[in-house]
């Protein structure tokens, strides 16, 4: 058979399923087929790479075209200009600036890593499900190298210089967390992916999960050598049914290839994974209630100490990473720490996957060095504002900070946006024109932690809910004199004393729209409105009601 | 599939339970967990029934009411509130003729809010059963609802 020379690369992902990616894909490969081109033009199926807005695409390598919202009845049209005819269909070409994409048939992973992507560099680019193609751009290697030629204390040795930082949301070294665990005696110790990704805004994992499963598989195994453990599980959403598939798919071509399963590479170690289905939780991304709900339990955070490295799952040392900070695993033990430090910032080195979404022109996902700054994401890879004037943006999904617009220019790292008194948060971006009013929105904020709210102690059960009558007061212009005084003074009591950080991390977003939109929030005021009488301060009714 | 035999696939482990339970309620013919199936369970597996209710009672994907073949869930978070997921509910109110929490009288629909689906770059979304529908307008969301209705399907 010819070597193809020409690959057209199809994502199909949840977003572009619904559009008709897999129906689009076929009649590319028939009209394809149909002209005997089939030698020549390979169509492979990849995952998203970018733009999450712009209905089915179908990018042509290595001639660097993106077409955009492609539907079956254009398909010969493109297959006739594009390939038989030799000109570039410019109506379906994807509008604004192309996003960076990689080659297909690209074997030097390195130099897309150039490019600046380490976590993303094969979503879009292989087919997720061949775990050939995953191979073929050095996948396992850094399993294979680490079973064969490094000792345990090595790989955390060099995941501690690396620098790298969970990218869970917290941003708690990896490797420190990593060497709490290693030393532990025990016969069974367990890693854990936390897949269950329930902050709203946040769907790198989702991405990640499906556009490259292999990879989070490695950097579990190898995280499982590290820790010395055996088994892994991967705790994910209910809802990420793709995801779930292309995962167990992974898992049992991992074992057939022998990258899962008993003396991996030869050596005496062994590991294997199972997938744990979520059901519809919140708070079930928090690790130690994620445990609790593994155990087939209600999803009750446990008090800590003894953290999970302690005792987790079944009561034995457990490793919790996310989904994205395992997927940086392979790469950093591949290319070594030095390499990866490279990137971004020194306090957070490496880079960081965004979900950029709301009132911009291109919403999708972005990989890019820790330390651009918001600026950059909405007017460089967002495209700018959509309709109407920035507002305000959320970091890190609902759970997050808002920021006005003098924040526009600090650079995104967990260092500089600490200094700032704000959180760095999970991944999500989400940018806000002047159409939406911050009551409403903080209104919004609070109504999604009211339902999520677990219900175990007190002050987060009561407090959320005394803090969302309040936005919901605001946004209706009758709020009371004292509001934005209580509102403030919940919050606080909620940071210091709620059992978990869901009840803690409301503080965030009002607390931070307080700060730059104080005036706006007052507006909500009614001063002609008469406060009714009640028998508790708001206070007693957090403090004094029965736990 | 029958109580005990799900059981029997999931293994008799408490660790299996939410796993037990997806699969009763998929297989339950109205999308819900019903009294004796789980005064079953109970026995079987040797749990009491107010610690399985408690338990299942806590994840919003499971119900214990009887719901319609399709569960539409929609999102209420914030990410597609400022798009307009306000517009879709009314939207959504009007063409099943039913509140948020309700199933039509047919049996066909259940229209429940949800947190959100991670799907947030084509927001406002939903999702009806295992398919997500997203940039939603109100002409969208009738056609959606006609091609299920009409596809009759299961
Ligand atoms: C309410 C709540 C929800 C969370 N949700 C997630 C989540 O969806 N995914 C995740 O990786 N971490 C989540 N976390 C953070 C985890 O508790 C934990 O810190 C993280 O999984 C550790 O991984 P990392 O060190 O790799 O970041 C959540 C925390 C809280 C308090
Ligand atoms: S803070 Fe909220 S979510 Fe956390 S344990 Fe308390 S009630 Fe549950």
């Amino acid at each position: 058979m010819a070597k193809p020379r020409t690959y057209v690369l199809v994502p199909i992902d949840t977003n572009t399923v619904t559009a008709g990616a897999r129906e689009v894909k076929n009649a590319i490969s028939a009209e394809i087929g149909k002209r005997g081109l089939s030698d020549e033009i390979t169509v492979v199926e990849t995952a998203a790479f970018g733009p999450t807005d712009a209905g089915v695409l179908v990018a042509v390598q290595p001639d660097n075209v993106v077409y955009a919202n492609i539907t079956v009845a254009n398909v010969a049209e493109i297959v006739e200009e594009h390939f038989v005819k030799g000109r570039q269909c410019k109506k379906f070409i994807l509008a604004g600036e192309k996003p960076v994409l990689p080659k297909a048939g690209e074997t030097d992973s390195r130099k897309l890593q150039e490019l600046g992507r380490i976590v993303l560099d094969n979503c879009g680019v292989i087919d997720p499900e061949n775990i050939k193609e995953y191979i073929a751009r050095d996948g396992y290697f850094a399993l294979g190298k680490t079973v064969t030629e490094l000792k345990p204390e090595e790989v955390i040795k060099v995941m501690k210089d690396s620098g790298l930082r969970g990218r869970g949301g917290a941003g708690f070294p990896t490797g420190l967390k990593w060497s709490f665990c290693a030393p532990v005696k025990s016969k069974e110790k367990y890693v854990i992916c936390n897949a269950d990704e329930g902050e709203p805004g946040t769907f790198k994992d989702r991405l990640i999960m499906e556009g490259d499963p292999h990879k989070v598989i490695e950097g579990m195994t190898i995280c499982g050598y590290a820790i010395g453990g055996n088994k892994g599980f991967i705790y994910i959403r209910g809802e990420y049914k793709l995801s779930i598939q292309r995962l167990q798919k992974a898992i049992s071509d991992a074992r057939e290839y022998g990258f899962l399963g008993k003396k991996i590479f030869g050596s005496t170690f062994s590991f294997d994974i199972e997938i744990k289905i979520g059901a519809g939780a919140y708070v079930c991304g928090e690790e130690t209630a994620l445990i609790e709900s593994m155990e087939g339990k209600r999803g009750l955070p446990r008090l800590k100490p003894p953290f999970p490295a302690q005792c987790g799952f079944r009561g034995k040392p457990t490793n919790v990473n996310n989904v994205e900070t395992l997927a940086n695993v392979p790469p950093i033990i591949r290319n070594g720490a030095d390499w990866f430090k490279k990137f971004g910032t020194a306090g957070t080195p490496g880079t960081k996957v965004y979900t950029v979404l709301g009132h911009i022109n291109r919403p999708g996902l972005i990989e890019v060095p820790t330390g651009v700054t918001l600026r950059e994401v909405i007017y460089g890879y967002g495209g700018g504002m959509k309709s109407g004037k920035f507002h305000f943006a959320q970091l890190g999904g609902t759970a997050g900070d808002i920021l006005g617009e003098e924040m526009l220019d600090v650079p995104l790292d967990y260092d500089a946006m600490q200094k700032n008194g704000h959180v760095l948060g999970s991944g999500a971006i989400l940018i806000v024109n002047d159409s939406v009013d911050i009551k409403d929105f903080l209104y919004s904020c609070m109504k999604f932690f009211v339902h999520e709210s677990c219900g175990n102690c007190n002050p987060c059960r009561n407090g959320l809910k005394i803090i969302k009558d309040i936005t919901q007061r605001l946004k209706e212009k009758k709020g009371y004199e004292d509001d934005i005084d209580g509102m403030e003074e919940i919050s606080m009591i909620l940071k210091s004393s709620a059992f978990c950080p869901l009840g803690q991390s409301p503080a965030e977003p009002i607390m931070s729209a307080l700060r730059y939109f104080k005036e706006e929030i007052k507006q909500g005021i009614d001063s002609k409105a008469v406060k009714p009488t009640i028998r508790h301060t708001q206070r007693d009714l957090i403090t004094l009601a029965p736990v | 599939m029958t109580v005990s035999e799900i059981v029997d696939r999931r293994g008799n482990n408490r660790e299996n339970l939410l796993q037990i339970l997806h699969d009763i309620q998929d297989s339950s013919g109205d999308n819900s967990i019903h009294r004796d199936a789980i005064e079953e369970l109970a026995k079987i597996m040797d749990i009491t029934v107010a610690d399985i209710t408690g338990t299942l009672s806590f994840y919003t994907m499971f119900s214990t009411k009887p719901r319609g073949r399709h569960i539409i869930r929609l999102c209420e978070s914030p990410p597609c509130y400022i798009m307009g997921s306000e517009n879709i509910l009314d939207a959504l109110q009007k063409k099943l003729g039913v509140k948020l929490g309700e199933t039509t009288p047919d049996k066909k629909f259940t229209l429940e809010p949800s947190s959100c689906l991670g799907t947030c770059g084509v927001a406002p979304a939903m999702m009806i059963d295992d398919e997500v529908y997203g940039n939603l307008n109100a002409k969208k969301v009738s056609e959606i609802i006609d091609s299920i209705s009409k596809s009759g399907g299961n």
